[in-house]
C-alpha cells in the first residue's frame, strides 16, 4: 500500500529549488542596542535556527576589579547595568562589608532599599517602554522616560548624578538623603503612577499589543530553572523566586511586598510581571520612608564606633603566624619592608569609611585612620575568605563572587549576571517563532550590554 | 483648444502644488502632532537669517517660522540634497534607482482624478475642479494607488540585500492583502451611488435622506468606511501597518537608501497619506460638499436661508475638502502615533479574515437594501 500513488509533484519540486534565508541582526540593528548579534536561519519569515553571539560591549569588569583597590571597584560597578547602577553599587559594597564582618547601620540600609527600589522602577520603565517602542508603540516610550526622568532627578538630588552614580560605599552610602526627600518622593511617585495607569490604559488590553505579546517567546518553568535564569523573567514563567523574599538582605524582611507571578512564561506575562513590580517597588519606598530611622549613614565615619574587639590586633592575642616569615628588607615605599606579610599579622582591618575631615586634620587618630585608607598599598583590607552577596537587581539575581586574599585588592570579583543566563535561553524562546516575535521576547530580556558583557 | 489646455495645466499645477505643499507641512505636523502626544516640544530650531539691513522684518518672521518649526522641512530638504547618493553594489544599481520614482509618480499622478471642488464658469466654459475627468475615476485611482508598490517591490529586490528584500516580500503581500479589501469595500458605495465617477459621486453625496441627513457614505456606507479607512492606512505603509518598513525587525525595503532617493519614498510616504485622506473624503464624506450648501448658498432643512455668489459656494466647497482632508490626515497620524504594530501572520488574518469578509457581507446587505429602498 505504501506505493500506491506516485507523488506528481516530483519534477515540479526538482525544478524549484528552495533555500533558507540567512540573515544577520545586529551588530547594527535597531533592535539589538548595538551590541548583540543573531544569525538566523529563516524559512519565509519563520526563524529555523538562531546564533546569538554576545561580547559586543566587554570591556574586563572583572579583571579591572583586580587591579585596584576594592573602593576603585565601585565606579565600575555604575557601568554594569547602567539603568539601575545604584542596585550594583549597593551589591557589591555589600558584598566586601560582609567580607570585612561589618554591617551598614540601619538608616544606610533603608536609604540603599528605597533608591535600589526607584532604580528597579527606572530599569522596568525602560525596559517595558522599549519594549513598546519596538513594537511600534513610540508614545508609550516617551511616557515611560518622562516618569524615568522624574525617578532620576530624585537619584540626581541624593547622588548629585544621574546616571554614573557611585553613590555606594563599603560600609554605608556617600551623602545622607536630602532635605525634603520624602515630600519629593511621594509627588514622583505619584507622578510615575499616573504614567503607569496612562501607558497600561495603552497597552494592557490593546488588541495589537496583546496579540503580539502573548503566547511570544514562551518558556516553561523547568526549562527556565535549569538555564538559572532568575528575576521578572523567572516570574513570568510562574516560579516563585525572588532574592528580596528567599535571602532577605537590607531591611527587605521588615517591609511588606508581593512578588507577582505569571502563569505562561510568555512575552505578556513577563510584562505583567513587571508592571506590578513597579507598584511594589513604590508601595517598598513608600513603607521604607516611613520606618527609616535617623542616625549615621556610614559605619565608623557617622559616629558609630566599631567596637574595640574588632580591631585587636591578632598578634596580641598571641596569633603571630605570620610573623615569624617576615623578612625584613629595607624598603622605600610607604607600603614598608613588611607589605607582602600584612595578611598573616595585621589584625582584620574593619574600618572603611574615611574620617571627617575635622579629625583627620586635629587628631592623630584620625589622620592615620585616613592614611590607613588612602595611602597606595593601603586601604580597605577585609581577611581571607570569599563571599557571594546576592542582591535582586531590576533583571534577576545579581550576585557579586568577591575572593580576598588578604590584601588591599580583590583577588577575584566574579558578577553573576542576571540577562547572561536569559541570552543564553534565548535561541530557545525564538526558534519556531516567526522574525517579528524576535523584537518582543528580545524586549522582555531587557538585554543590558553592561552588565551582560562586562 | 488652447485654452482647454492651459486650464487643465493650471489645475494640474494647482494639484501638484497644494499636494506636495500638504506633504512638506505633513513633516511638521508629523513632528509637532507627535510631541504633542509625548508631552514633547518638538521641532523649534531649523531657521536660517538674510544678512542685510533691510530683511529685519523678514527675519522676523523667519525667528518665528523657526520657532514653531516650519522651516524644518526646508532643512530636511537641503539635508536630503546634500547627502551622499549611495548606490549598494550587490544590488541592481537601475532598478535601485528606478524605484523611488516609480514609487512617488504613481502616487502624484493617482492625485489626477480627485475632484476638489464643483465646477465653475470660466472663460464660458465649464470647468470642473478636477485634473482630469475620468468616468471610472475610482479604479483609476485605485490602480495607481497598486501601481505603486512596485516601486516598494523594486526598492526591496533592487537593494540585494535580505533585510530590504523582505520589506519588499511583505510589501507584496500586504499590498495583496489589503488591496482586495480596499476594492471590496468600495462596491458597496459604488453599488448605493450607481457610478464610478468620483465628481458624480460626490454630487450624489449633496442630497438629503429624510430631506436633512446629508447622504454622505459615512451615513449609508458606515461598515464600508470604517474597512476603507482601515484598509486605506494599510496601503499607506504607516503605523499600525508598517510592516514593509518594521523598523526594529526589517528596518524595512529602503534600508539601504540615503540622500534625496530616501527622500523621495519620505515624501511617498506622506503624499500617500494626503491621497488616502483625499479619497475618504470624496468618498465617504462628502468630498467639497457643504452640509446644506446648495448652488446657490445655503438652505436649511428648517427653512432659513443665506444667498451666496457662485464663486463663494465653489471656494467654500474647495475650503471644506482641504478641511476635511487635513483632519483625516490629523486623523491617521493620531492612530499612527498611538498604536503598536502588528505581526506579519496576524496582520494577513486580519486582512482575508476579517476585512474581506466584513466588506463581502457589507455588498450583500448593501445591494438588498438597495433593492428593497428602490
Amino acid at each position: 500500500m505504501s506505493d500506491t500513488h506516485v507523488l506528481p509533484l516530483e519534477p515540479h519540486t526538482r525544478s524549484t529549488e528552495t533555500r533558507h534565508m540567512f540573515l544577520n541582526i545586529g551588530p547594527s540593528h535597531p533592535a539589538m542596542h548595538g551590541i548583540i548579534q543573531i544569525t538566523a536561519e529563516l524559512d519565509g519569515e519563520r526563524l529555523l535556527a538562531t546564533d546569538v553571539e554576545i561580547g559586543y560591549l566587554h570591556r574586563g569588569f572583572e579583571k579591572m576589579c583586580e587591579l585596584g583597590p576594592y573602593n576603585n571597584a565601585i565606579p565600575y560597578t555604575d557601568r554594569l547595568n547602567y539603568v539601575s547602577p545604584l542596585i550594583n553599587n549597593f551589591g557589591y559594597c555589600w558584598a566586601v562589608e560582609r567580607l570585612m564582618g561589618i554591617e551598614a547601620p540601619e538608616r544606610c540600609q533603608y536609604i540603599r532599599v528605597i533608591l535600589s527600589e526607584i532604580s528597579r522602577i527606572t530599569d522596568h520603565l525602560t525596559c517595558v517602554g522599549a519594549s513598546a517602542m519596538e513594537l511600534g508603540a513610540f508614545t508609550v516610550f516617551l511616557y515611560m522616560i518622562k516618569a524615568r526622568e522624574v525617578l532620576w532627578e530624585l537619584i540626581e538630588a541624593v547622588a548629585g548624578a544621574r546616571l554614573t552614580i557611585s553613590y555606594g560605599r563599603v560600609g554605608g552610602v556617600k551623602a545622607d538623603l536630602p532635605e525634603g526627600f520624602a515630600q519629593r518622593t511621594h509627588a514622583a511617585l505619584e507622578e510615575v503612577r499616573r504614567v503607569l495607569i496612562e501607558c497600561d490604559k495603552l497597552l494592557t488590553r490593546n488588541r495589537i499589543f496583546v496579540d503580539r505579546m502573548q503566547g511570544t517567546g514562551v518558556i516553561s518553568k523547568e526549562l527556565a530553572i535549569s538555564y538559572g535564569i532568575t528575576g521578572p523573567f523567572l516570574r513570568g514563567s510562574g516560579v516563585n523566586y525572588d532574592v528580596r523574599k528567599a535571602y532577605p538582605y537590607f531591611v527587605y524582611d521588615r517591609l511588606q511586598f508581593d512578588v507577582p507571578l505569571g502563569s505562561t512564561g510568555d512575552n505578556y506575562d513577563r510584562y505583567l510581571v513587571r508592571m506590578e513590580e513597579m507598584e511594589q517597588s513604590m508601595r517598598l519606598v513608600e513603607q521604607a520612608l516611613k520606618q527609616i530611622p535617623a542616625g549615621p549613614i556610614l559605619v565608623d565615619g557617622g559616629g558609630q564606633a566599631i567596637p574595640a574587639a574588632a580591631m585587636v590586633d591578632l598578634a596580641k592575642l598571641g596569633q603571630t603566624g605570620g610573623m615569624k616569615r617576615v623578612n625584613v628588607v629595607t624598603d622605600p615605599t610607604l607600603g614598608g619592608s613588611t607589605k607582602s606579610f600584612h595578611c598573616g599579622i595585621n589584625a582584620p582591618e574593619r574600618r572603611a569609611v574615611l574620617p571627617p575631615k575635622e579629625d583627620t586634620y586635629g587628631n592623630i587618630e584620625g589622620l592615620m585612620h585616613h592614611f590607613k585608607l588612602v595611602m597606595m598599598g593601603h586601604g580597605i583590607r577585609p581577611p581571607q575568605g570569599e563571599v557571594y552577596a546576592p542582591v535582586e537587581g531590576a533583571n534577576g539575581e545579581l550576585g557579586f563572587y568577591v575572593v580576598s586574599d588578604g590584601s588591599d585588592r580583590p583577588y577575584r570579583v566574579r558578577v553573576r549576571p542576571p540577562c547572561f543566563t536569559i541570552m543564553a535561553a534565548l535561541p530557545d524562546l525564538l526558534i519556531g517563532g516567526m522574525l517579528a516575535d524576535l523584537v518582543p521576547t528580545f524586549g522582555s530580556v531587557n538585554m543590558i550590554g553592561g552588565e551582560l558583557d562586562r | 483648444m488652447w485654452t482647454d489646455l492651459l486650464i487643465k495645466l493650471a489645475l494640474a499645477g494647482i494639484v501638484l502644488f497644494a499636494v506636495l505643499n500638504l506633504a512638506g507641512i505633513q513633516t511638521w505636523l508629523e513632528r509637532k502632532q507627535s510631541a504633542l502626544m509625548q508631552d514633547r516640544v518638538g521641532a523649534n530650531r531649523a531657521v536660517f537669517y538674510l544678512p542685510w539691513r533691510w530683511a529685519a522684518p523678514i527675519n522676523w518672521v523667519l525667528r518665528k517660522l523657526g520657532g514653531v518649526g516650519l522651516l524644518h522641512a526646508l532643512a530636511d530638504v537641503i539635508k536630503l540634497l546634500t547627502k551622499e547618493d549611495f548606490i549598494p553594489s550587490s544590488g541592481a544599481p537601475f532598478l535601485f534607482t528606478l524605484a523611488p520614482w516609480i514609487s512617488v509618480f504613481f502616487a502624484l499622478v493617482a492625485f489626477a482624478a480627485i475632484p476638489f471642488g464643483d465646477s465653475l464658469q470660466l472663460f464660458g466654459r465649464t470647468v470642473d475642479l478636477q485634473v482630469a475627468h475620468i468616468d471610472p475615476a475610482l479604479l483609476y485611482v485605485l490602480a495607481l494607488a497598486s501601481l505603486g508598490v512596485y516601486g516598494v517591490i523594486l526598492a526591496g529586490m533592487g537593494s540585494g540585500t535580505n533585510l530590504s528584500a523582505l520589506g519588499g516580500l511583505r510589501a507584496a503581500s500586504q499590498m495583496l492583502a489589503y488591496e482586495i479589501a480596499l476594492g471590496v469595500s468600495l462596491i458597496g458605495v459604488v453599488v448605493w451611488f450607481g457610478t464610478l465617477d468620483l465628481q458624480e459621486l460626490i454630487r450624489q453625496q449633496g442630497t438629503y435622506l429624510f430631506g436633512w441627513i446629508p447622504q454622505w457614505g459615512v451615513v449609508v456606507q458606515p461598515v464600508g468606511c470604517l474597512v476603507f479607512m482601515t484598509a486605506a492606512l494599510a496601503e499607506t505603509k504607516r503605523v499600525p501597518f508598517d510592516l514593509p518598513e518594521g523598523e526594529p525587525e526589517i528596518i524595512g525595503y529602503f534600508v539601504e537608501y540615503s540622500g534625496m532617493k530616501f527622500g523621495l519614498f519620505f515624501l511617498t510616504d506622506f503624499v500617500e497619506t494626503v491621497l488616502v485622506a483625499a479619497l475618504t473624503t470624496v468618498i465617504f464624506f462628502g468630498g467639497w460638499q457643504v452640509p446644506y450648501l446648495g448652488p446657490h448658498g445655503f438652505a436649511f432643512p428648517w427653512g432659513g436661508a443665506i444667498e451666496l455668489s457662485r464663486l463663494t459656494v465653489v471656494l467654500l466647497g474647495v475650503g471644506a475638502f482641504t478641511l476635511k482632508v487635513s483632519f483625516f490626515i490629523w486623523l491617521f497620524m493620531a492612530i499612527r502615533w498611538t498604536l503598536p504594530r502588528f505581526r506579519y501572520d496576524q496582520l494577513m488574518a486580519l486582512g482575508w479574515k476579517g476585512l474581506f469578509p466584513i466588506s463581502l457581507a457589507n455588498i450583500g446587505l448593501t445591494s438588498l437594501l438597495r433593492v428593497l429602498v428602490h
